[in-house]
């Protein structure tokens, strides 16, 4: 059962709220009693794409768990900019210990709690664990797929923006090819972020054959919601990959945050799918097809793409590279074709 | 609980850390004017009315529209709905259909019996309207809602004026027509029929009127100078079609010469279909020039009526009649050629416009009269202080949405006039253009076609042509609303917010920056559907 | 209950008497038998309310510690020698954030050269971790112990490493006194964390402080070992009052009283030390011993005490800090700061090697005479380092270290390896 799309004219299922809709059917976000998990005063740069995912993600999961949720952040980001000393914007309990260990604090959280809930001390309290793509798919891989294996009743968020950040935007295995980051400059006879082979996440956690797998973007926060609380429905391990746009290290502008997360899935370049049990059981269709151009030209980190001389063939491979997700993934709405 | 120092932090605390000193510009909500709105001629808030139709709240959509427009059973049928034309959804797939939605709300007020709202106190002044049509009769509403006494005086035996006269009943049934007419005379207004006012000075005076709203209309049929044989049968399209109103039918015979361009010329051909004749259009030059609106020449078409373009009428015979076959040339005016040909006629029915009988303004000192009609001011006010004019008889596009709007306008004009003040119409509001919206937020949704008299009998009835929705249609179609320029209250600003700097006030009430924590960085302006706020450089 | 058993096995009961709730296990000698007892007890139902969980390294063992001491559950996992350094991130990052996990360290080498045998190099390079490490010299204390560490960790909210010689202890089979549940009980109260994850009084753990508040949350840290400095004397006599045995405590005065020539060491060395001084005392030698039980925190006072009517102090060490000598013995002379007494480092056991009373005699002998250099490698093999030195003068490519020596004494050639 994938996502149901409500169409709901004027704006179907695509706005945050819907004054039309019953209530019970109405996103999170669009509740004036939110629990604005992330609250303001937090130092995340305008427009941030993480600061909204986490916002959005960790609310449907609160919402969920009515209430009763504790989270383990990985370092970056969304670790900085939420956790100065003095101050916090988090208003769960929280807690981030290293920028490799999250999926492993989680899993001590969840024995603890089921310790805990068999001797009657606590009830049933569910465990986040959120990290970005550096701390997911790079130097936590190994705690993550330990999880995965495990089993461990954990939902491990990753907020992928495709590199290190907070460290000033070098490359993570989650960057795209030909991306400029501060690692991988736009010099030499392959400017940019080399074509390797690849490593999505989601995928291999597909691969540990855990019960729920996801991704979903900010552009679609009734997908992302619906996601997150399926997933919380579910016990033992699962994953969703969020995409989540950076203005800073993409070189966008602010407010293209959502814009850009909308291209990335209309072109085909993420994504968008759930998968139970490691089978894809659904796809979230992409709705206007783009080339990728739309959403590389946006984004400075491209820039050498569009130079005098434009590099149509580093272009064409990452439309190449659209259009296989686009048939792997199965896109495209087959009654359309 | 004692917590460890500086590692353990209590929740929430962020908020002493006011980020809206970052800013650079600000986010500012804003109501832009929808082009739907602006288009409107008789100025109805066409978006704020379908807002209520879209959660199915028909009354209070009726009453949103009634407050501008009290006949929008009338409307739904008969008005050239122009705001459709202007609709940004146009861009999208397809217009919203408002007029149809106009249409299902108007009979949906029949249906239930709604009245309209009379006056809160009444004003102790006396209004004299003189014309029953779209626009006097729009003009007694508003007035009566002023709380102004109305007394109405119309020449011929029944209300509705050209809606009535001008207007087949195969696009306007006489009941709905009626309906509406009868509603508004039920909030007091003193009508006198068969009434016709010769010296409005007079009239005035012996009625002790404070104003006057003049709305005569149009009704003298112009005659083209066509030598005719005696027996010819040469008839003008008023008298036609308001001899179809009467008793006696008039005797047209097989063949129907209609001449003329205009949306008159295509209801007498499509009425003389009805009455079993071979109506036959001759117009001077060709479609894409043709005054008539394109749907109504396209449904004549469908019904079997022929148009010979690019032809002048040079002489009319007992049954024929002499053609010149016409060209056009570089400026795109019709010459003749000096080529001629017979077809044969039966009748000939000259829509070639109408004067209006100015009779009634003689002796009225400062009026100003231009090419037949009367000049007046932005306030509809002739050049007589006290009274007004409007519709077909002013200069404008005659049309009923025209007629009503400047009904609704002079009665706003007539209250601030009689109260010694100058009415200030609101000031005109940025209009929401396509580039503004976020398009992206609304779903497919193509537009519901109202339903369609079969063909055979839309050739041989006076059956209404053109079908209402039904509810759930009407429901759709208000729903594919943009609502452009205009807060709908989706949530979305409240919901991207990184910063959760929107404050959700509750529905109806909108919403609120919070702009201590805003850093401005435009998000909320970009994903707004409908262009309702708006970045404005921040002071520094 | 006496019974005889293996090392730890008697740790794996003891930590389950002490009704730990979440234990993360990753395999690495000579830790793994106390992992693999507790899994089975867990298992068989023998500890309840208990999740073990095999995690997939020791990094992951920590860090899954982490997240469940925080959550408010009793926590235990053990680990030695690269399994310790694998998870020295979150070994500090425990102590940092205040959580009274309990490990063990089954005391071993770090590599290269890969060896399983035991010295203390791995605990120690963890001396400034944050984390109370208490070293144990039978295995009858290494099970006391683990029970005082639960206590004092919880006391401080601090992580407790318990130091145990790797085989020497884990793998012996000794006569201990095991207790019984109700004494373990009446020790040891249940777990009442100081800060803990719960939805109902949220809070942030692990905030990121700057310059502005980090010295003192250090300085904090410094305070809480301090704090332990005074409650791991009090606990030991808690603990003999409860269990009727001396265990625990700071340090451990053998024959200190008259002694011209102080011994101190760590660990199960101590034992054989013990009865070298023995025999010396028998021979007239005026020789004692000190036992360091709290290397971290270290009690500087108590040693101090101890050694200032001492004219000279041989600090026998497991560890080597590389490119200075001890790594004890640093902790000792700061004690000995001020008193006018020779001082000696002597490494030994590295690696396994063992350390003999013969050795241990004769090392004493030279101290007592005065011919006890400043640091001494006890049986050092000289030929083997001589020739390898003498290679590595004359070749450019001299080859491995390690395999080369063992060329030379023969091993591989003799077709051992």
């Amino acid at each position: 059962m994938s996502f149901q799309p409500v169409h709901f004219y004027q704006t179907g299922t695509f706005t945050v709220g819907n004054r039309l809709l019953a209530q019970e059917e109405r996103s999170v976000q669009a509740n004036m009693e939110r629990t604005n998990s992330l609250n303001s005063g937090h130092r995340a740069c305008q427009g941030c794409g993480e600061a909204l995912g986490a916002r959005y993600a960790i609310d449907a999961a609160m919402k969920a768990a009515s209430g009763r949720l504790i989270a383990a952040n990985a370092t970056g980001c969304l670790e900085v900019f939420s956790t100065p000393y003095p101050e916090t914007s988090w208003q769960i309990p929280w807690i981030h210990s290293l920028f490799g260990n999250t999926a492993a604090v989680a899993t001590g959280i969840a024995a603890a709690i089921k310790v805990k809930r068999h001797k009657g001390q606590m009830g049933d309290v569910r465990v986040v664990a959120q990290g970005g793509d550096g701390g997911t798919t790079d130097i936590g891989f190994g705690c993550l797929s330990g999880m995965f294996e495990r089993n461990d009743d954990v939902l491990y968020i990753c907020y992928d923006n495709g590199g290190y950040m907070n460290t000033g935007v070098q490359r993570s295995s989650a960057t795209p090819p030909a991306a400029r980051t501060a690692t991988t400059m736009p010099v030499g006879p392959e400017p940019g972020n080399a074509f390797g082979q690849g490593k999505f996440v989601p995928a291999i956690a597909m691969a540990h054959e855990i019960p729920y797998v996801a991704t979903a973007t900010v552009a679609d926060l009734r997908d992302l919601e619906y996601k997150v609380t399926k997933a919380m429905g579910m016990r033992g391990a699962r994953y969703i990959h969020i995409l989540v746009p950076c203005p800073l290290g993409w070189g966008a502008a602010s407010e293209d945050t959502i814009k850009l997360a909308r291209l990335a899935k209309e072109t085909g370049i993420f994504p968008v799918f759930e998968a139970e049990g490691g089978e894809l059981t659904s796809s979230l269709k992409i709705r206007r097809q783009q080339p990728v151009e739309e959403y590389l030209k946006l984004q400075k980190r491209y820039a050498h793409l569009f130079g005098k001389t434009p590099a149509v063939a580093t272009i064409a491979r990452l439309q190449a590279a659209a259009d296989k997700n686009i048939r792997k993934y199965g896109l495209l709405d087959q009654e359309a074709n | 609980m004692e917590k460890p120092f500086a590692i353990t932090l209590d929740p929430g605390s962020s908020l002493a850390n006011h980020t809206g000193s970052w800013r650079t510009s600000r986010p500012v909500y804003l109501d832009r004017l929808p082009p739907c709105n602006k288009q409107c001629p008789a100025g109805e808030d066409i978006q704020g009315w379908l807002f209520h139709a879209e959660s199915g709240d028909y009354e209070s959509a009726w009453r949103h529209l009634t407050k501008d427009n009290p006949f929008p059973a009338i409307m739904g049928r008969v008005c050239y709905h122009t705001c459709e034309g202007a609709c940004n959804r146009g861009q999208l797939d397809a217009p919203v259909g408002i007029n149809s939605v106009e249409h299902f709300l108007g009979d949906e007020a029949l249906k239930q019996g709604w009245k309209l709202t009379p006056p809160a106190s009444e004003s102790g002044k006396h209004v004299l309207v003189v014309g029953a049509g779209p626009s006097g009769m729009s003009a007694a509403y508003h007035l009566r809602r002023f709380g102004h006494s109305v007394t109405l005086y119309e020449a011929g035996p029944l209300l509705g004026g050209m809606m009535r006269f001008g207007i087949p009943k195969y696009r306007l049934p006489r009941d709905i027509l009626e309906a509406e007419m009868q509603r508004v005379v039920d909030l007091g207004v003193t009508v006198k029929l068969n009434s016709k006012v010769d010296n409005i000075l007079k009239t005035m005076e012996e009625g002790k009127f404070d104003a006057a709203f003049l709305a005569v209309g149009a009704h003298i049929g112009k005659r083209a100078m066509i030598p005719a044989g005696d027996a010819a049968k040469i008839i003008d399209a008023i008298s036609l079609l308001r001899s179809m109103e009467g008793e006696d039918k008039p005797l047209l015979g097989r063949r129907v010469v209609v001449y003329g361009g205009g949306n008159t010329a295509i209801d007498v051909a499509r009425t003389a279909k009805r009455m079993g004749a071979e109506p036959l259009i001759v117009y001077r030059r060709t479609r894409d020039k043709m005054p008539a609106h394109d749907f109504e020449l396209e449904e004549a078409l469908q019904e079997g009526i022929m148009v010979k373009w690019l032809s002048t009428i040079k002489q009319a015979h007992e049954s024929s009649l002499t053609i010149e076959k016409m060209a056009l040339d570089s400026k795109g005016f019709p010459q003749p050629t000096g080529e001629f040909e017979t077809i044969e006629a039966d009748s000939l029915v000259l829509a070639l416009g109408q004067d209006v009988d100015l009779g009634l303004l003689e002796g009225v000192p400062g009026l100003k009269v231009t090419d037949g009609v009367v000049e007046v001011g932005p306030n509809m006010m002739t050049g007589y202080a006290g009274i007004f004019a409007g519709g077909d008889m002013v200069p404008a596009e005659r049309n009923v949405t025209v007629g009503i709007g400047h009904g609704k306008q002079a009665a706003r004009h007539i209250d601030g006039w009689l109260r010694g003040e100058q009415y200030l119409p609101p000031v005109q509001r940025e209009v929401a253009t396509f580039d503004k919206l976020n398009t992206w937020y609304y779903a497919d949704a193509p537009k519901t076609v109202r339903p369609m008299l079969d063909i055979i009998r839309r050739q041989s009835t006076f059956d209404e042509v053109q079908g209402a929705l039904d509810e759930s249609n009407a429901l759709f179609e208000a729903r594919r609303c943009l609502s452009c320029g205009n807060c709908f209250e989706c949530d979305n600003c409240y919901g991207v917010c990184p910063d959760n700097a929107v404050i959700k006030l509750g529905p109806g009430n909108r919403f609120q920056f919070n702009y201590d924590y805003c850093k401005g960085c435009g998000m909320c302006v970009a994903e707004c559907p409908c262009g309702a706020i708006k970045m404005e450089a921040e002071e520094i | 209950m006496l019974k005889q058993t293996e090392g730890s096995h008697a740790v794996a009961e003891a930590v389950g008497l002490c009704r730990p709730e979440v234990i993360c296990a990753y395999p690495i000698s000579p830790q793994t038998h106390i992992v693999e007892g507790l899994g089975e007890m867990v298992k068989a139902g023998e500890i309840q309310d208990c999740e073990f969980i095999n995690v997939e390294s020791e990094f992951a063992a920590m860090s899954v510690a982490i997240g469940s001491s925080a959550t408010g559950a009793r926590t235990y996992t053990a680990t030695a020698s690269q399994g310790l350094l694998f998870m020295a991130e979150a070994v500090y990052n425990a102590s940092g954030l205040g959580l009274p996990i309990v490990m063990t360290v089954a005391n071993r080498a770090i590599g290269a050269p890969i060896n399983i045998w035991n010295d203390h190099t791995d605990a120690l390079s963890q001396r400034d971790s944050g984390w109370i490490q208490l070293f144990a010299e039978t295995n009858q204390e290494a099970l006391d112990l683990h029970i005082q560490a639960f206590k004092l960790a919880e006391e401080v909210s601090l992580p407790v490493m318990v130091c145990m010689d790797g085989f020497i202890l884990t793998h012996a089979y000794e006569r201990v006194d095991v207790p019984t549940q109700e004494q373990v009980d009446a020790f040891l109260p249940p777990y009442e964390p100081r800060q803990v994850l719960d939805p109902t009084d949220p809070v942030s753990i692990g905030a990121m402080v700057g310059p502005e508040a980090f010295s003192e949350v250090r300085y904090l840290a410094h305070a809480k070992q301090m704090q332990a400095l005074e409650l791991i004397p009090r606990l030991a006599e808690q603990f003999k009052a409860v269990f009727g045995r001396d265990s625990g405590g700071l340090t451990h005065s053998y024959l200190l009283d008259d002694a011209e020539t102080v011994v101190v060491a760590m660990g199960s060395v101590l034992g054989t030390i013990k009865d070298t001084v023995d025999e010396m005392r028998a021979a007239g030698e005026k020789i004692g011993v000190l036992g360091i039980t709290s290397y971290r925190p270290f009690p500087l006072d108590n040693v101090r005490a101890a050694l200032q009517n001492a004219q000279r102090v041989v600090v026998l060490e497991k560890s080597l800090a590389v490119g200075i000598g001890g790594v004890l013995s640093t902790d000792v002379r700061m004690a000995m700061s001020g008193l006018q007494l020779h001082g000696h480092t002597v490494v030994a056991g590295l690696g396994g090697r063992a350390i003999t009373r013969k050795s241990l005699r004769a090392l004493f002998a030279k101290a007592v005479r005065g011919e006890l250099g400043h640091l001494t490698f006890l049986d050092l093999d000289w030929n083997v380092v001589n020739k390898q030195l003498e290679r590595e003068r004359t070749t450019r490519r001299s080859g491995p270290a390690a395999e080369s020596m063992l060329r030379d004494i023969g091993v591989i050639a003799t077709g051992i390896v």
